[in-house]
């Protein structure tokens, strides 16, 4: 027979102990649980949200009653457990109901605290737990004005902004002259506050209440200077208290809260208690991140794996009021001989704090900008030494290099993998990441089911979804990578890639057959993926496919929208000479061109050029010595100079001369999109390179090299990859570069997203930290180069591909 | 009553790839698709009027280089969410040449 297991308190911490057993042994036991509410589980931190009406009660359901079913758990909604007897080992509720057990877990939580005050048991007098009283609150809003709010810590003030958002008059009545005193310094307390009285809050500080007023209900509240303000609600936010009653009425030792170890065991070893009815090693608790981790050691022992101890836990907050963003962890509040880092900013209500102690953080109060939070949370667990970067600390992690383009994904993609995303449940960024790449997750509701992050108070969500889109590319956007190519496919890009190098792949058709394509030849978004792919990784084996390319491509000009093309030769860094421009001046008379116009890549635009004009201009401009300059391929586009020190007062290197053997060494290559180059002699920058996808910033000592810049839809500066002393290595981590992004990006992936998706840590570790891996990119691109280097436009202009350009002619 | 004008051998329009045919009113772009079936239609775009024989051809569908709609060959109709249709004229193989029915022009034309 299957042991007893009895819960009493059917709460966040109580179910997920249920969760965590039934996760490594779900048939071990017969489960009953007993719960004081009408409702199944469901998410108290929400219930702020659901009095502020931006969620409601369904929303923040955890487990509804199908989930008890389906784990076979016998639940008790709406009845109240009130004896346990040990000696029969079994537990009797207020109906009557009796269940035996073989173990127990109390998990019966916390009861607000009402300050005894005459007229507390007025109707109208309430505190702020459950549904009840929300629904309670909801209520006096609908009918009355004035609210007052005992006690300005988060509670209080988490229920004066949701019932001011009900239209209520609400004053918030404190004891002490700051609020929320014991997660905020000062300063941060006094931003707060300025906010919310924005909000329209009205604050009573340094006020005690004397006595409630009212006879059928409450009606005011009188202060003990005497003063009297009018009150239709009075919410006691003041506190909580373990609920032990029931426990101590048992004989089970208690303090404060029910004494346990750290297995979570009481004094009876048949009892486990978890929650914030628990007293840990003299502490209780009020949030739930360290109840979550109290339930991961229950369950671990209940289900007899008998490892885990919890030791305790280090807390940080988080305001849950829209538009107010505040972050408090550890000591914030400075002991003698601690160092304070501050850094304000009041006219953009940013205050930010730090206390160390020996070069190790101790507490961290963030208002305004609160970016950080996790980082400074992760340093003051781990007790990481911070005077290599103390200097900077107050900046954030991410202070390198970012030109103001501050966007989080970038920011948590830098996160190091043991770094916490979600407070509440303890998840870290590799949790999360491998369990999108593993699971093939795209949705938010995805990672929480999976992972739980972002399944409790929600205050991580915007790094879970920056961590989800980086992952899977842009999952929401045009160039997803963990969905299906196109409908042609289950398969990702990622699978693709894959395939084609494990298995060998080396024609279309055998892709196809491998992944079981759903249709005989793909379509116009799969069949130029695949050409490229197959040409990417198979140079000296694979027959470029014509017909898979889009029409520029396959015409070697861009299409323009009457149907003619465009034609834009190749002018190496931007150098011409006389003969050059003349022998562009000559085609552009001989066959009409209606417009010129130098581009922004440095070079000359041939417009309205007809079809069948096309190889007859380019055997023109082949004979003057000019190559195709792939204005309209995903490929090597241009390469962007500046005088440099040949000319320019100010230049350091030969920029124009580098540029030149750059675009030597990487003019033909295909790419997942299009690829540009530029060098600038000195940082002035006049070539603009740090928005190419590859940049060289010549400086006295070498070169700068900066990746994965963008000057198009979406600018994203570069990334600083490395500095070198020669061109030699100049060309070599150009080309590894290269020959990495050309692997390993999805196609019409640009290097911007792609940098970002993989990380800028991801790309250093292959060409960077490791010169073998490098050197061996460098000699495979060269070796693909051999293959691409041969001019489209000359061999065109010699009859290759002459359907393509000649109609035919009805006989 | 059908009217075959012959246009040119199968193999001188590659596979998934088309040609066109230009007469006095209209550009024709005719298909080839893997199968070899062939198909003839108006070069011309209902949406901005693209030169629909420089799209990608799959299955027996082209693919709008300017915007990418798609068109079934048969039909000329556009398929999915997009709506518009193009003339098509019969088109077959007949042994190793290609040969179209352009009595639909001459009548248009007329
Ligand atoms: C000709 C030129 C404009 C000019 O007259 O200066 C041009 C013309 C076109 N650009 Fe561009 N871009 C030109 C420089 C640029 C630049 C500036 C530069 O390279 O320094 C940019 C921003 C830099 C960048 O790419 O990061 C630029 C960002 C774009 C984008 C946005 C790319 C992005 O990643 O956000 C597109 C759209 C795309 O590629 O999907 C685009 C697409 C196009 C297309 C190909 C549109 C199309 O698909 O038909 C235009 C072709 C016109 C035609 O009919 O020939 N063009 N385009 C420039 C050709 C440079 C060259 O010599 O090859
Ligand atoms: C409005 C509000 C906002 C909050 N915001 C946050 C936040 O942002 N972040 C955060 O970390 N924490 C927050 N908390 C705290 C968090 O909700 C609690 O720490 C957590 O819910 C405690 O879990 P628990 O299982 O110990 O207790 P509970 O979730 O309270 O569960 C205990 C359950 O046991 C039942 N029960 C008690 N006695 C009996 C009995 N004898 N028989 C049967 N049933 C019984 C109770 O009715 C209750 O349903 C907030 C709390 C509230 C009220
Ligand atoms: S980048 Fe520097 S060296 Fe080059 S042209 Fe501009 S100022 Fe002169
Ligand atoms: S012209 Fe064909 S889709 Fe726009």
């Amino acid at each position: 027979m299957k042991h007893r297991l009895v819960m009493v308190g059917n709460g966040m911490a109580g179910v997920r102990t249920l969760e965590e057993l039934l996760k490594s042994a779900p048939d071990q036991y017969e489960i009953t649980v007993f719960g004081a509410e009408p409702y199944p589980n469901y998410n108290r931190i929400m219930l702020s949200p659901v009095l502020a009406s931006d969620k409601t009660v369904e929303d923040i359901i955890l487990n509804d009653d199908a989930w008890y079913a389906d784990h076979g758990i016998t639940l008790h909604k709406g009845k109240t457990i009130t004896a346990i007897d040990r000696v029969h080992r079994q537990v009797i509720a207020d109906d009557g109901t009796v269940a035996e057990y073989d173990r127990l877990i109390l998990a019966t939580g916390s009861n607000p605290f009402i300050i005894p005050v005459p007229g507390h048991q007025l109707p109208g007098v309430i505190g702020f737990r459950d549904i009840a009283d929300v629904d309670a609150m909801l209520a006096a809003s609908k009918q009355y004005k004035h609210a007052v709010v005992i006690g300005g810590g988060l509670l209080g003030l988490e229920a004066a902004n949701g019932l001011k958002k009900q239209g209520m008059d609400v004053t918030v009545v404190h004891l002490l002259d700051t609020l929320m005193e014991r997660q905020l310094d000062k300063p941060a307390a006094a931003l707060l506050k300025a906010s919310l009285e924005e909000k329209g809050l009205k604050f009573e500080m340094s006020a005690s209440t004397e006595s409630i007023l009212g006879d059928e209900r409450v009606t005011g509240l009188r202060f003990t200077d005497g003063r009297e303000i009018p009150a239709d609600l009075v919410v006691m936010a003041v506190g909580i208290r373990p609920n032990i009653a029931l426990a101590k009425a048992a004989g089970i030792h208690c303090e404060r809260g029910i004494v346990v170890n750290d297995t979570m065991q009481t004094f009876d070893p048949r009892i486990w208690a978890v929650g914030e009815c628990v007293q840990h090693r003299n502490q209780c608790y009020g949030l739930v991140a360290p109840l979550f981790e109290q339930a991961k050691v229950a369950a671990n022992h209940l289900c007899e794996h008998g490892v885990a101890r919890y030791e305790g836990s280090v807390t940080s907050t988080k305001l849950k009021v829209t538009g107010i963003d505040l972050f408090s962890a550890g000591e914030f509040n400075e002991q003698d001989g601690d160092e304070t880092l501050v850094l304000q900013d009041p006219s953009q209500g940013m205050y930010k704090k730090l206390v160390l102690r020996d070069n190790r953080v101790k507490g961290a109060v963030m208002y305004g900008d609160t970016m950080d939070g996790s980082w400074y949370f992760q340093l003051l667990r781990e007790g990481t030494d911070v005077s290599a970067f103390r200097k900077t600390i107050l900046f954030g992690q991410h202070d390198l290099g970012d030109a103001g383009h501050g966007d989080s994904s970038k920011q948590v993609m830098a996160l190091s993998d043991d770094a916490e995303i979600c407070g509440c449940n303890g998840v870290c960024k590799g949790e999360i990441v491998d369990a999108i790449v593993k699971k093939g997750l795209f949705t938010l509701d995805d990672v929480r089911a999976h992972t739980k992050a972002s399944s409790s108070c929600g205050s991580c969500t915007g790094l879970v979804e920056a961590l989800l889109a980086s992952t899977v590319g842009e999952g929401y956007g045009p160039a997803p990578s963990k969905k299906p190519m196109c409908k042609c496919t289950d398969h990702s890009h990622d699978d693709v890639i894959t395939g084609i190098k494990r298995h060998q792949l080396k024609t279309m058709q055998s892709v196809r057959d491998f992944f079981e394509w759903q249709t005989p030849d793909g379509c116009a978004t799969c069949r130029p993926a695949l050409n490229y792919y197959l040409l990417a990784n198979w140079p000296a084996e694979y027959n470029d496919d014509a017909q898979s390319r889009f029409i520029n491509e396959r015409a070697h000009g861009n299409i323009q929208k009457d149907g003619t093309y465009s034609v834009v030769p190749r002018m190496f860094g931007g150098l011409c000479t006389a003969n050059d421009l003349r022998a562009i001046a000559d085609v552009s008379d001989k066959y009409q061109v209606p417009e010129m116009k130098v581009t922004g890549g440095q070079r000359i635009d041939l417009f309205g050029v007809k079809k069948e004009d096309l190889p007859l201009m380019w055997k023109d401009l082949s004979d003057a010595g000019f190559v195709s300059g792939h204005a309209y391929g995903k490929a090597l586009r241009t390469v962007k100079t500046c005088a440099g020190s040949n000319w320019c007062r100010f230049g350091t290197q030969n920029s124009t001369g580098l540029g030149v053997k750059l675009e030597q060494l990487t003019w033909g290559s295909w790419m997942p999109h299009k690829f540009k180059l530029a060098v600038s002699g000195c940082p002035r920058n006049c070539a603009e390179a740090t928005i190419k996808d590859f940049g060289v910033v010549c400086v006295d000592s070498g070169y700068e090299l900066h990746v994965g810049g963008n000057g198009g839809i979406k600018v994203r500066v570069t990334d600083l990859l490395t500095r070198v002393a020669t061109e030699e290595e100049v060309l070599e981590f150009t080309g590894a570069f290269i020959q990495l992004y050309r692997l390993d990006a999805h196609y019409l992936e640009r290097t911007a997203p792609w940098v970002e998706r993989r990380g800028l840590a991801f790309v250093k570790e292959q060409i960077l930290d490791n010169a073998e891996r490098r050197r061996q990119l460098y000699e495979d691109f060269k070796f693909s180069q051999t293959f691409a280097q041969i001019d489209p436009w000359k061999a065109r202009a010699d009859g290759a591909e002459a359907h393509e350009f000649t109609t035919l002619k009805i006989a | 009553m059908t009217n075959w004008t012959d246009i040119c051998a199968l193999t001188d329009i590659p596979r998934l790839g088309s040609r066109v045919v230009k007469t006095d009113t209209m550009n024709i772009a005719v298909f080839r698709t893997a199968d070899d079936a062939v198909f003839a239609m108006k070069d011309e775009c209902p949406h901005k009027k693209g030169p629909l024989s420089q799209g990608i051809v799959h299955g027996h569908a082209v693919t709008c280089p300017l915007h990418n709609w798609k068109f079934d060959l048969a039909s000329g109709e556009a398929m999915g969410p997009d709506e518009g249709c193009t003339n098509t004229f019969p088109a077959k193989v007949d042994g190793s040449r290609v040969l179209i029915d352009f009595s639909g022009l001459i009548e248009q034309a007329a």
